[in-house]
Order: C-alpha cells, then sequence, then structure tokens
C-alpha cells in the first residue's frame, strides 16, 4: 500500500498505473474490518495459488474429467463480466443518448469495469493448465476462428483497451497532460461504439460457449437463446452493481457527486432502477417465451424445477416489482434491496448455467472445494482493494 | 459433405475475424473434396474381453500398464492415463463387452471448441491434440459429447490425453495398434466408407444377431468409430439420444450473427449519436 504511493510521487514514465493507484487510495486506516477479513484471506489465496501451479490444478479444486469448468469460469470469469456490463450500459447511456444525469458516475464506472476485467483475465490464467500459451489465440498462426472462445478472448482483450481509452483523458488530467488529453478525449466516441459493440457480443459470447455443451445443462437452463439471455441479463447485472457499488464505497461516490449533489445522485439512483426494470421485464418475458417453448412443464415439480422457479420469481420477478414501486415512490433504500436481489438472481442464474445445473444428473456433483472458494475471494478482494482502497 | 461444411465454418470464422478485429487469418483450407476419413469398425458380438486393446494402447503411448481384470471395476471411463478400456455389460442378451475411446467425429466439437487449433481434424481422419499450441482451457472437455478429452490435474504441465487413432502408426502405413492386434477381429480398421458398407453387410448377413443400427453412421453427425451391437446400445453405456447433426453447428448461428453485429450496431451507435448529440442542455460539451 505504502510502497506504491512513494512510486507514485516518483512519476518516473511507467508509474502511470501506480499513480493512479495511489491517487485512489483512501488515506484512512489501515487497521479496518474489512482488511482484517482481506488480508489473510489474501494471503491464503496466494500460498493456495503456489501451490496450484507446483502441483497442479487438481491439487486444489475438485474439478473432474466430466466438470472441467467449475467456480472459477462459472462464478469469476462468466458471474463477474456480467457485473461489469455497468460500464458498457452507462457509456451508452451518457456518450450515444447524451444522457447527461449519469455522466458523474460514467468514469467511475468504467474504471470499475476496466479493473473487473483485469482481475477475470487474472483469474483466468489461474483455471488454464497451460498459461505460458495464452497469447496463442492473439499471435502466431494458431486462430481457432471457429472457437466461441476465440472471439471471447480476442473481445476482452479489444475491450480492456477500449475502456482504457474511454478513461485515458482522466488520466492524461491528473498527469497534467492537457494536449494528450485533448486527443484522448477526441478518440473517446469511437472508443465508446467500439466497447459497447464488443460487449454486446462477448457478454452473449459468454453464454454461447455452452452451447455446445448440450447434453450436459439442464433443460430448464440450456436453450439456444442463452446468449441472448446472458446479454439481457448483463444490463440489468451491471447496473445493480452500479447501484450497490455507489452504496457502499462511499467514499468514491462522494468523490464524483459532491454533497451538495445529494438530490442529483438520488436521482440517478432512481433512473437507474427504472432501466433495471425494463431490463428486467424483457429478461423475464424471454425466459417466459423459451420456457414455454421449451414444453418444459413436467420439469417444474422436480427439485431442479422448483430451484428454476425460486430464481425466476424470487430473483428476476421480486427484484423487477422492487425497482418499480421503489422508482415509482422515489424509495433509495427499496433500490438497494432490489439491486441486490437482482445481483443474487444473477449470480443463481450464471452458477445454475454454468455449475449447479452442469451436469446436474450425475450420482457424484461437483462442490468446489474451500481452497476454490478461498482463491475466488481472494481475487474479488484483490480487486475491491485496488479499484477501492 | 461433412468436410464442406466445416469449410464454410473455416471461413465463416475468418470472415467473421476480419471484420471484428481487421486482421485476416488465412483461410488456408486446401482439403479437396474428395478426402475420406479412416476408421475402425468395432464388432461386440467378436470382442471376447481380453482386453489386450488396452495393453497394446497402453503400449504404444507409453502408459502404465493396465490393471488385472480381478483388480478393476466392470464398467470404467478412460482417464488420463488410459485412452481406452473395454468394460462390461450383463445386458438382454447375455454378456456384451463393449470398447470405450475418443470417437474422432466428422465434425469434431473439441475442434470447434479449440481456439488455438490445438485440437486437428487430420485428413485421414484422427483427431489429434498438438501441446505446444494448448493453453489447457479444457473448452474442448466441456464440449465433446463423448467426454473424450483428459487433462491431467494433477500436473504443473498437463496434457489433454485421448485416442488418437496412433496417429504416428498411421502416417507410417501401419494401422492402429488396438486393431491391429486384436486376437478376434473385432477391430477393423479402413476408410469409413468401407467400414459402413461393412457394417451393413455383417448386419445384413446375420439380421438375427445383430441390431439394425450402427453406432457413429449418425451420432453427432457422424464419428470416424463405428459400433455393431447384438443389444440397443444406451444398454451399453452408449448415449442413444445425441442428435444427429454435428455439435459445431449448434454455434453457427451465433458465430454467424457476428460480422452483421460488427457492421450493424457501430452504424446504429453512430446514428443515435448524430441524432442526439445537439441535445447538451447546457451547452457544456467537456467532461466533467
Amino acid at each position: 500500500m505504502n510502497s506504491s504511493y512513494q512510486i507514485g510521487q516518483e512519476q518516473d514514465g511507467k508509474a502511470i498505473w501506480k499513480f493512479l493507484i495511489s491517487e485512489l487510495k483512501p488515506k484512512g486506516k489501515f487497521l479496518t474490518p474489512f482488511n482484517i477479513i482481506s488480508i489473510p484471506i489474501m494471503l491464503l489465496g496466494l500460498v493456495l495459488i503456489v501451490i496450484r501451479f507446483w502441483k497442479g490444478i487438481g491439487a486444489i479444486t475438485n474439478l473432474t474429467q466430466e466438470v472441467p469448468w467449475g467456480l472459477w469460469i462459472g462464478f469469476d470469469v462468466v458471474t463477474g463480466v456480467a457485473f461489469a456490463g455497468g460500464a458498457y450500459v452507462l457509456t451508452f447511456m451518457v456518450y450515444i443518448l447524451n444522457m447527461h444525469k449519469y455522466h458523474s458516475i460514467v468514469r467511475v464506472t468504467v474504471l470499475n469495469g476496466f479493473l473487473a476485467y483485469v482481475f477475470y483475465a487474472g483469474a483466468l490464467l489461474l483455471d488454464l493448465g497451460r498459461p505460458w500459451h495464452v497469447i496463442n489465440p492473439i499471435i502466431g498462426n494458431s486462430f481457432g476462428t471457429s472457437s466461441v472462445l476465440f472471439l471471447v478472448a480476442w473481445h476482452f482483450l479489444l475491450y480492456m483497451i477500449a475502456e482504457l481509452i474511454e478513461f485515458s483523458p482522466a488520466i492524461a488530467e491528473w498527469l497534467g497532460a492537457r494536449k494528450a488529453r485533448k486527443i484522448l478525449s477526441g478518440m473517446t466516441i469511437a472508443a465508446v461504439i467500439f466497447g459497447i459493440t464488443l460487449s454486446t457480443l462477448h457478454q452473449s459470447g459468454l453464454g454461447a460457449l455452452y452451447l455446445m455443451a448440450k447434453d450436459k445443462i439442464h433443460p430448464l437452463w440450456y436453450s439456444e437463446f442463452i446468449p441472448v439471455m446472458f446479454f439481457v441479463s448483463s444490463i440489468f447485472a451491471g447496473l445493480s452493481m452500479v447501484i450497490f457499488e455507489g452504496s457502499i464505497s462511499h467514499r468514491v461516490f462522494f468523490r464524483q457527486i459532491s454533497e451538495k449533489n445529494q438530490q442529483a445522485q438520488h436521482g440517478i439512483v432512481l433512473g437507474l432502477a427504472r432501466i433495471c426494470a425494463g431490463a428486467m421485464f424483457a429478461y423475464f418475458f424471454l425466459q417466459l417465451l423459451v420456457f414455454i417453448h421449451g414444453q418444459n412443464w413436467h420439469l417444474l415439480n422436480t427439485p431442479m424445477g422448483l430451484w428454476f422457479l425460486l430464481e425466476m420469481l424470487g430473483f428476476v420477478m421480486l427484484p423487477m416489482i422492487l425497482f418499480y414501486v421503489s422508482y415509482r415512490t422515489g424509495n433509495i433504500r427499496l433500490v438497494k434491496i432490489a439491486a441486490i436481489l437482482a445481483m443474487l438472481g444473477v449470480i443463481l442464474n450464471r452458477l445454475n448455467v454454468t455449475v449447479i445445473g452442469f451436469r446436474w444428473e450425475m450420482a457424484i456433483r461437483y462442490v468446489p472445494s474451500w481452497m476454490e472458494l478461498v482463491v475466488t475471494l481472494a481475487v474479488i478482494f484483490t480487486e475491491i482493494w485496488i479499484s477501492d482502497g | 459433405m461433412g468436410l464442406n461444411r466445416r469449410n464454410f465454418f473455416k471461413l465463416l470464422g475468418v470472415s467473421g475475424m476480419t471484420l471484428a478485429v481487421g486482421k485476416t487469418a488465412n483461410a488456408a483450407s486446401t482439403e479437396n473434396a474428395t478426402v475420406e476419413f479412416y476408421g475402425i469398425l468395432y464388432d461386440s458380438t467378436r470382442c471376447k474381453g481380453c482386453r489386450g486393446c488396452e495393453y497394446d494402447c497402453a503400449d504404444a503411448h507409453g502408459f502404465p500398464e493396465p490393471l488385472p481384470a480381478k483388480d478393476i471395476p466392470a464398467i470404467r471411463t478412460t482417464n488420463e492415463t488410459c485412452n481406452t478400456v473395454v468394460n462390461r455389460y450383463k445386458t438382454s442378451k447375455g454378456e456384451v463387452f463393449i470398447k470405450r475411446q475418443c470417437m474422432h467425429c466428422n465434425e469434431p466439437a473439441c475442434v470447434a471448441a479449440c481456439l488455438t487449433q490445438a485440437m486437428h481434424k487430420t485428413k485421414m481422419g484422427p483427431v489429434t491434440w498438438d501441446g505446444d499450441k494448448c493453453m489447457g482451457c479444457r473448452y474442448c472437455m466441456v464440449s465433446c459429447p463423448f467426454d473424450s478429452p483428459k487433462f491431467e490435474f494433477h500436473s504443473p504441465n498437463p496434457k489433454i490425453q485421448k485416442c488418437d487413432m496412433c496417429f504416428e502408426r498411421l502416417k507410417t502405413g501401419e494401422s492402429p495398434a488396438c486393431a491391429f492386434n486384436c486376437p478376434n477381429e473385432a477391430l477393423l480398421y479402413g476408410k469409413r466408407r468401407d467400414l459402413l458398407k461393412e457394417a451393413r453387410r455383417r448386419i445384413y448377413e446375420k439380421p438375427d444377431v445383430y441390431l439394425d443400427q450402427v453406432y457413429g453412421e449418425h451420432a453427432a453427425g457422424g464419428t470416424g468409430w463405428l459400433y455393431l451391437s447384438p443389444v440397443p446400445f444406451n444398454e451399453l453405456g452408449l448415449n442413444n439420444s445425441l442428435q444427429q447433426s454435428s455439435y459445431p453447428a449448434l454455434t453457427t448461428g451465433f458465430l454467424y450473427s457476428v460480422p452483421s453485429i460488427f457492421v450493424l450496431v457501430p452504424a446504429f451507435l453512430m446514428g443515435i449519436y448524430q441524432a442526439t448529440k445537439n441535445n447538451t442542455p447546457n451547452g457544456k460539451e467537456e467532461d466533467e
């Protein structure tokens, strides 16, 4: 923590990133409750990562030959990327639709989105058996162009670059490089359009990854519309995350929005609630259509069917109604409750496709090991540390 | 037919990439349409369950020698140290053996899934794995409807293991170790087209012995390994409800949409941007 601060003050050429981090560091106490919980988990996670690279992925995970992707892909990558969707939705609203009301939160959201992607890409490296070949699909003659994963990998990379360009005027500002800032600002709109297009494709692409696992995913969650579902749900997943982040990390929020603009902030939150309600309605309707077309009524009265109903009614329909009611009544607390429920619903949905509903009929199910959980938590904590301090 | 569809796929991917990132990948598909895949016909009525093929396979691939019959369960799956297993099933027509290994699909899901072309459908038919390209993402395992690729979860330098139809032997004109050594002629190596004819001939000559179905003729769009059996294949642990079309076709729709999205969405966004950019209420253009 302190060391990065010093590097930031040294101002050598490549210290821009460190400078950025140090700028965002809180100037508060060190022994906060968050630090007391997160530091041991991060250290333990580091030890586990060493074991993973020394003894192999099987040494710390419960993955099997039948379930080769577990929590690290299903939660860290697939769910995490959905939550990072706020960046593309907000840039669309602010830069394309010119909804100026949301201008004050767009930068911090893009930064959070960028950091999230950096960490998911990092988490992905942990899950790769041969990570030293990770650049193969980017360079060389090994283009697996018929692969959905190829598309997703390229889009991750390009999207990170687009987000960096979107955010770069702010970096130039901090560094006091006025000319650079002007050039970079000029590139913003192109980067935004590129970024939104990439997001459309990789948010849905994460769902399309599972299209070939047709016989392995429970029929209530498998349909050829998984990509569309993933895309639509990423809209309210991302915005719910923005609402949630705004309510917990006041420090970041308050630096962007001065206290006298409390009213404006409420307006933003309620506006986001309205958009969430709309997107969730579209999503719920889509799920309903797919369910009816799938002719899976007989599956509803099974344990997995009830689980499906819980997801759809408790974590899609209920937060949708709550978002709507909170917008109509101007109830900020209700928006936050709805956002948390909607986020739980997205976690549930992604895990149902990737882990819980994957190989659901097997006698011995995959359950993540405690070590997988610790590494996941360590990744999340590290990301929160960097982004919020 | 299968090849045509694969070529189509490659072209599709290449054009998508060109539009997507402005990079051109080489569309070097020089395969001509007359290429014929080789395969192996397994006749379970001839197999005596000696498991000699397991030993030959282990020998040919440098795997540990299989355990003796008394130490193993009747039903096993292949794993990272064993590319093939012979299972014993008690069926409606008595004891039937069945050999399992990678099916070497005509249009393999693992090859379509692989983002580095480490999984490769050779022109001869075997699906092979290249360790210099693979990044260990295991998407091939997620996609394979037969669960053929196996991963060395307990190695810091893990490989994907599966039957490669002894591709090294095939290149020198030999036949796969299992088919070459089978003492009961339960395994027949040859051109897939000829094997299908032979399978139909056997069914025609002994309709009371064989079930009137060649497993692998249509399953998953057709496989290199073909199976004959006296009993329905699901009694032998083979999934008889797999789709008849190829698995890569499941992602065609999505991949097909990529170029159009890359053209239409930016144009659409530009249009909205142009239409709304003068809506600025108090004329402030810059950030902050």
